[in-house]
């Protein structure tokens, strides 16, 4: 399937990315690349295949993820937002939302 | 007279990180005053060992940048749990090691701060993407240094640099603290020049972490008692198969020669079939890309590290610190996963991907029952040139052909080396074994080193004066 600048440009959208138009030029064909390789797939039949959730083991019930439900320490407030770039009062710090 | 070592580590670190920029962070301060701590209480099983740890995993108090600039001058403010566990077995952390951009890579060159060099030959990439760790250990900076290993980040560079490399089981150890690359696949690994003293770290940080849901309730042995044993009996599986195109005819003799030496040690070779290896790389460009597309959308500029300037709006500001922030391989790896996750092109890529794992996982679990490990090489070639593939993603992306099964399976696989090529360049083969067979592995890597010890040195050497 053959990808066109604006199929890329429009999953740089979705994927907060602000391309500019050099670096676009060159994922195109990058992509077309990567992407006709993995149609190699389409060659298998997976009709009655379970897809693999993850990378979980056969074994995967002795993996119990659950833990008790109890209160423990965290990071607090102060520490949270020591790596902010801004924070203000408590909270982060963003530019405005709606303009 | 952890001093000393210490001291030792340190200064070879910081001596050879100008020819091989293998640390982002040397921490001589911090180790030394560990050091002389651990002098008047010396417990742990690993005390006193210098350790150097990957740019991915938290270490309180030091830096964390993953290799890229969008991370900025992140400092954790937690260890992570394989972190906690060496420094309460006594180890000491001495730095931070290099790699590629949030692990994706297999030379190195993401690195925002510059490649790592291989020892062996400073014109040659070290792999990667821990290829920092995978040098340190080979330089003899530090006997053991560790990883994170997706697809083959400690395995391929171990195999580069002439080290022993480990991808434990899915579940065995925690990754709380590792940064997320590709969460159904990711795991810490280790690197050392011993088998012993692989054992001795796995055994310390294996085992179940409440902070991390999928490592597994599985006893933790002592890796280091099993490692002895004769090998009679044993069944090695051999994949004629992957024998055939595109592996260097060196590292093809180096590692028949390997199998060789299992036979003269007792071992049975028994023929093995991987049909579906050959769609591993297919398999994982869908699913690491995908989960990394999600697991990296944390990095916008709010919570940590880098934030664009002169952003107006929100949106705005997510889209320009994300531009300047990650480095052109993460940027393609999003936009492939977002691509694949996208409305009109999910049901072509994803859901075909996930079946098709199952089938590499399956391959895996009956060619198992007729043998106890399968022996491949690590990698399809030596070392290659810095700048050889860094305009082909593809061509590197199939570096990785041998190593991504065992992290598509989940189960673990360990490189070790088996001697140099006509350019004195390392070569690697590999063991995979079924779910929780570390010690199987250990045990056959143990006994090949026994008979056949590697003892070559690299030209960029801490020992060397």
């Amino acid at each position: 399937m053959p990808i066109s600048e604006t199929d890329i440009a429009k999953v740089a959208q979705l994927a907060h990315l602000e391309l500019p138009d050099d670096e676009l030029k060159v994922f195109v064909p990058q992509i077309t690349e990567i992407v006709s390789y993995v149609e190699q797939l389409k060659e298998l039949d997976t009709r009655d295949i379970e897809p693999a959730l993850g990378g979980l083991t056969p074994e995967g019930e002795r993996t119990d993820s659950s833990r008790p439900d109890e209160v423990i320490a965290c990071l607090g407030q102060r520490t949270a937002l020591a790596e902010a770039p801004a924070a203000a009062e408590g909270h982060f710090r963003v530019p405005k939302v709606l303009t | 007279m952890f001093r000393e070592s210490i001291e030792f580590s340190i200064t070879a670190a910081e001596e050879l990180n100008d020819t091989l920029n293998a640390f982002l962070q040397i921490d001589r301060k911090g180790a030394l005053q560990r050091a002389a701590e651990l002098e008047s209480s010396t417990t742990g099983e690993l005390a006193g060992f210098a350790v150097a740890v990957k740019d991915n995993i938290c270490v309180k108090g030091l830096q964390t940048s993953c290799g890229s600039k969008i991370l900025g001058a992140y400092h954790p403010p937690y260890n992570a749990t394989v972190i906690e566990r060496l420094q309460n077995a006594g180890a000491i952390i001495i730095g931070k090691t290099n790699c590629d951009e949030f692990a994706m890579g297999s030379s190195n060159e993401n690195s925002a701060f510059g490649p790592v060099r291989n020892p062996w030959d400073t014109s040659k990439v070290p792999g990667g993407s821990s290829g920092g760790s995978a040098a340190a250990v080979a330089a003899g900076i530090v006997p053991v240094a560790l990883g994170s290993d997706t697809g083959g980040s400690v395995r391929q560079p171990a195999s580069l640099c002439g080290v022993l490399g480990l991808k434990p089981t899915y579940g065995r150890n925690s990754r709380y603290g590792l940064v997320a690359f590709a969460s159904s696949l990711d795991q810490v690994g280790i690197f050392a020049r011993k088998t012993e003293d692989v054992a001795r770290v796995l055994t310390v940080i294996a085992g179940r972490d409440p902070h991390d849901a999928t490592t597994a309730d599985v006893p933790v042995p002592d890796y280091h008692r099993g490692l002895n044993g004769a090998l009679k009996g044993v069944r090695i599986g051999f994949p004629a198969t992957l024998f055939g195109k595109g592996l260097d005819p060196e590292v093809a003799a180096a590692v028949n020669q390997v199998v060789e030496v299992y036979k003269e040690l007792g071992a049975e070779i028994v023929e093995v079939d991987l049909p579906h290896a050959s769609y591993a790389i297919a398999v994982y460009y869908i699913i690491a890309t995908a989960e990394a597309s999600s697991n990296l959308a944390r990095f916008d500029g709010v919570r940590y590290g880098f934030r664009a300037e002169d952003a107006g709006e929100l949106r705005q500001m997510y889209r320009k610190t994300r531009e300047e922030g990650f480095g052109p391989e993460v940027k393609r790896r999003i936009m492939l996963g977002t691509y694949v996750l996208s409305a009109g092109y999910y049901d072509a890529y994803y859901p075909k991907a996930q079946p098709v794992r199952t089938l590499i996982k399956n391959d895996f679990i009956s060619a198992f029952k007729s043998c106890d490990a399968i022996i491949t090489p690590t990698a399809p070639t030596p070392a290659f040139a810095i700048g050889e593939k860094v305009d082909d993603p593809l061509a590197m992306y199939l570096n990785d052909i041998y190593t991504v099964t065992a992290n598509l399976a989940g189960i673990p696989g360990l490189s070790v080396p088996c001697g140099l090529s006509s350019e004195r360049l390392p070569i690697g083969f590999q063991l995979l074994g079924p779910y929780w067979s570390e010690p199987t592995l250990l045990r056959l890597a143990s006994e090949y080193e026994r008979v056949r010890p590697f003892t070559d040195r690299p030209k960029v050497n801490a020992d060397r004066d």
